[in-house]
């Protein structure tokens, strides 16, 4: 393997990485608030390309504001979601969240399925994504590019809103204690309606920016996107937004450099990251930058 | 209500006398799907029969067909015990088999017993028609198809290095990749590199940047619609400046809506090609479907008629209405015309002309039929 094919592989990677390493962001904003896994996140990520697909498609918008309005649905279906399924269950056992999560998912899937087909749709690019650019020898598509500069733009405004801003401070306490923060006098429902409002969101961006890549959307697009960034968020630490980040790359990497060097493994593409999951739970169920947990009382 | 009822007791005995009192009939069973799980398969081929019969006309030296279609229900059983009831009830001579492999997999022992031949339109499976004597396809098989891209490859567009990048998560990409490699080499090519991808895989980049670095004339991609268009679509983003060649999988309208403008100059083999026929009667039935349902005729109707064609024929020739004797000369059937070209007869699997097409101004065009020699 040439210098330049490496280099290729190395931004494939990290093209794929980044994708991986939004959409563990919104895993891990939940989790970090509720220690809710969130199944319904990936479903969400696919209603987003949908919704920009529709604006364009039907009300004719231009792209971006097609894609505005597509994330701002898709906060509103986290909003709900989290309203209908997640918050009659608040007090509930965690397991009977967990499972709520996964029949909501399942709900959002066939709907889909029953609503726009099971037939893939082609999603229309704008310019910017898919202009090529030369690095080193490299050729970088325009969403590769982009995206983890969204990433991390998207990190700093997560910052900015978890530790300066007083919402902040109220999921923060949240996180922590939940009964507690509630008898200080925050309105811990609506707190946890913002999480959700954020990270679905979030799930739009990467949904709307993943078939800038893959240009295909279907109603099952997120499944497998949405268990290898969940890997990625175990990774690197649930609960921790720097952590999801690293984990998305080191996954998008790891899968793109299994297939690039062991090309007779390609079948076990999948399996890999999953396998990884398994030792990471075994060996370091904290992650990466995860602390160690201590179990809540 | 009571004349009523008289009435249509009347018709259905005139009706009879009149079947009965008539010339000597031919009667050909129709076991198709025309409810249940693939009802849309055995519809289109009854569609396609039917609209051949008013082409070529319902007569054999002054006999008329009759069709005795038995609906089966697209299910394995019922598809044995409809082939039972035309043979053992109807008195047919010979049948129009189910269309899925499945269903003609439990017809063929029924018919091998009893000794009357069935031909399907489009079962696929090579298993179908190994080892019988009694069954019979009118659709070609994945291996020829992959050899027919190969040579088109090798003295068409004239390749000496290839790529594949093949699905193995699937029987039908595996067996096109396998078979175009053998004839690829045979034909004094060679392939350099072989990548692999599982269905559902939205990714390719690691594979195709592999590809590229080994720089093939041509890349074979025997894949289907949605792998195709994401694939060729990465592959001209990387900068792969080679020919893309793809199978019969690519034939659906989700290749131009997903590939985009990538797909351009993207070369296929197709079983045949809708838009212009080979000969007299495939015009002439693209012609009619069009007038008729106000769309393009799909595969499924084409074969189907292909099957009714190639029975026919062969029930001219033998000159009489000896199933065993039918059978033999749907064996010996040789360069005959049907709806999609010239079609022959080899052990029960048909041979015929397979068509590549090439990506065009975001439209399959025809370039050419190819026999494999």
């Amino acid at each position: 393997m040439t210098w330049t094919t490496f280099f290729q592989q190395l931004m494939n990677g990290v093209s794929v990485g980044s994708l991986y390493a939004l959409l563990a962001i919104g895993y891990t904003l939940v989790y970090g608030i509720l220690g809710l896994i969130n199944f319904a996140h990936s479903d969400v990520f696919m209603l987003g390309t949908y919704f920009a697909f529709f604006m364009i498609g039907i009300f004719l918008l231009p792209w971006w504001i097609s894609v505005l309005i597509g994330v701002g649905l898709c906060a509103l279906v986290g909003v709900t979601i989290e309203r209908v399924a997640y918050r009659p269950l608040r007090n509930a056992p965690r397991i009977s969240a967990l499972i709520t999560a996964v029949g909501v998912s399942f709900f959002i899937e066939n709907l889909g399925l029953v609503t726009v087909g099971a037939r893939p749709k082609g999603f229309p690019r704008p310019e910017l994504m898919k202009n090529v650019y030369f690095i080193a020898g490299a050729r970088i598509q325009g969403v590769t590019f982009w995206v983890p500069l969204i990433s991390i733009a998207v990190l700093l405004v997560l910052f900015y809103l978890v530790y300066r801003t007083k919402l902040g401070m109220a999921m923060r306490a949240v996180s922590k204690d939940m009964e507690t923060t509630r008898l200080m006098g925050v309105n811990v429902d609506r707190v946890i309606l913002y999480a959700f409002a954020l990270g679905s969101a979030l799930a739009g961006i990467g949904g709307v920016l993943w078939a800038c890549k893959y240009p295909q959307i279907n109603p099952l697009m997120g499944i497998f996107p949405g268990w290898k960034a969940f890997t990625a968020a175990v990774v690197g630490g649930i609960g921790n937004v720097v952590g999801a980040m690293i984990g998305g790359f080191i996954i998008g990497l790891a899968e793109i450099m299994i297939v690039a060097f062991f090309p007779n493994l390609t079948g076990y593409r999948d399996a890999f990251v999953f396998a990884l999951l398994i030792i990471f739970l075994l060996v370091k169920p904290s992650g990466i930058m995860g602390e160690t947990l201590k179990e809540k009382v | 209500m009571k004349p009523i009822v008289k009435w249509l007791v009347v018709t259905v005995l005139v009706l009879e006398v009149g079947v009965v009192g008539a010339q000597e009939v031919i009667r050909i069973g129709a076991n198709l799907e025309m409810t249940g799980a693939v009802a849309a398969y055995g519809q289109m081929i009854w569609e396609g029969v039917n609209l051949v019969r008013e082409i070529v006309g319902d007569e054999v030296d002054g006999k008329k067909i009759e069709l005795v279609l038995v609906d089966n229900k697209s299910d394995k059983v019922e598809s044995a015990n409809a082939a039972t009831r035309l043979i053992d009830k109807e008195k047919v001579v010979a049948m129009l088999g189910p269309a899925i492999s499945g269903s003609m997999l439990a017809v063929g022992p029924v018919c091998e017993e009893k000794q009357i031949p069935v031909i399907s339109a489009t079962a696929t499976n090579p298993l179908v028609t190994q080892g019988k004597k009694f069954v019979f396809r009118a659709c070609f098989l994945d291996p020829y198809q992959a050899a027919a891209a190969a040579q088109f490859a090798r003295e068409d567009l004239k390749a000496n290095t290839a790529a594949i990048l093949s699905d193995i998560a699937q029987d039908y990409c595996v067996a096109l990749g396998n078979f175009f490699k053998e004839e690829f080499t045979k034909r004094g090519g060679s392939i350099i590199v072989e990548q692999n991808c599982k269905t559902g895989d939205q990714d390719f980049s690691a594979q195709l940047t592999t590809i590229i670095n080994a720089n093939p004339d041509i890349l074979y991609v025997p894949n289907y619609y949605t792998e195709i268009a994401l694939i060729t679509r990465q592959a001209r983003d990387l900068g792969f400046e080679g020919i893309i060649l793809s199978a019969d999988g690519a034939d659906a309208p989700e290749l131009f809506s997903v590939g985009g403008d990538a797909v351009e100059g993207l070369y296929h083999t197709a079983i045949w090609d809708a838009t212009k026929g080979l000969n007299e009667v495939g015009q002439k039935y693209i012609d009619l479907y069009k007038e008729k349902y106000g769309k393009d005729p799909n595969m499924f109707g084409a074969l189907g008629a292909d099957a009714y064609l190639i029975l026919v024929n062969a029930i001219r020739q033998a000159g009489s209405l000896d199933p065993s004797r039918i059978r033999d000369f749907i064996e010996d059937t040789a360069d005959l015309d049907v709806v999609t070209g010239k079609v022959t007869i080899e052990n029960g699997d048909a041979i015929k002309p397979v068509v590549v097409r090439k990506v065009e101004g975001g439209k399959f065009q025809f370039v050419k039929t190819v026999v494999v020699e």
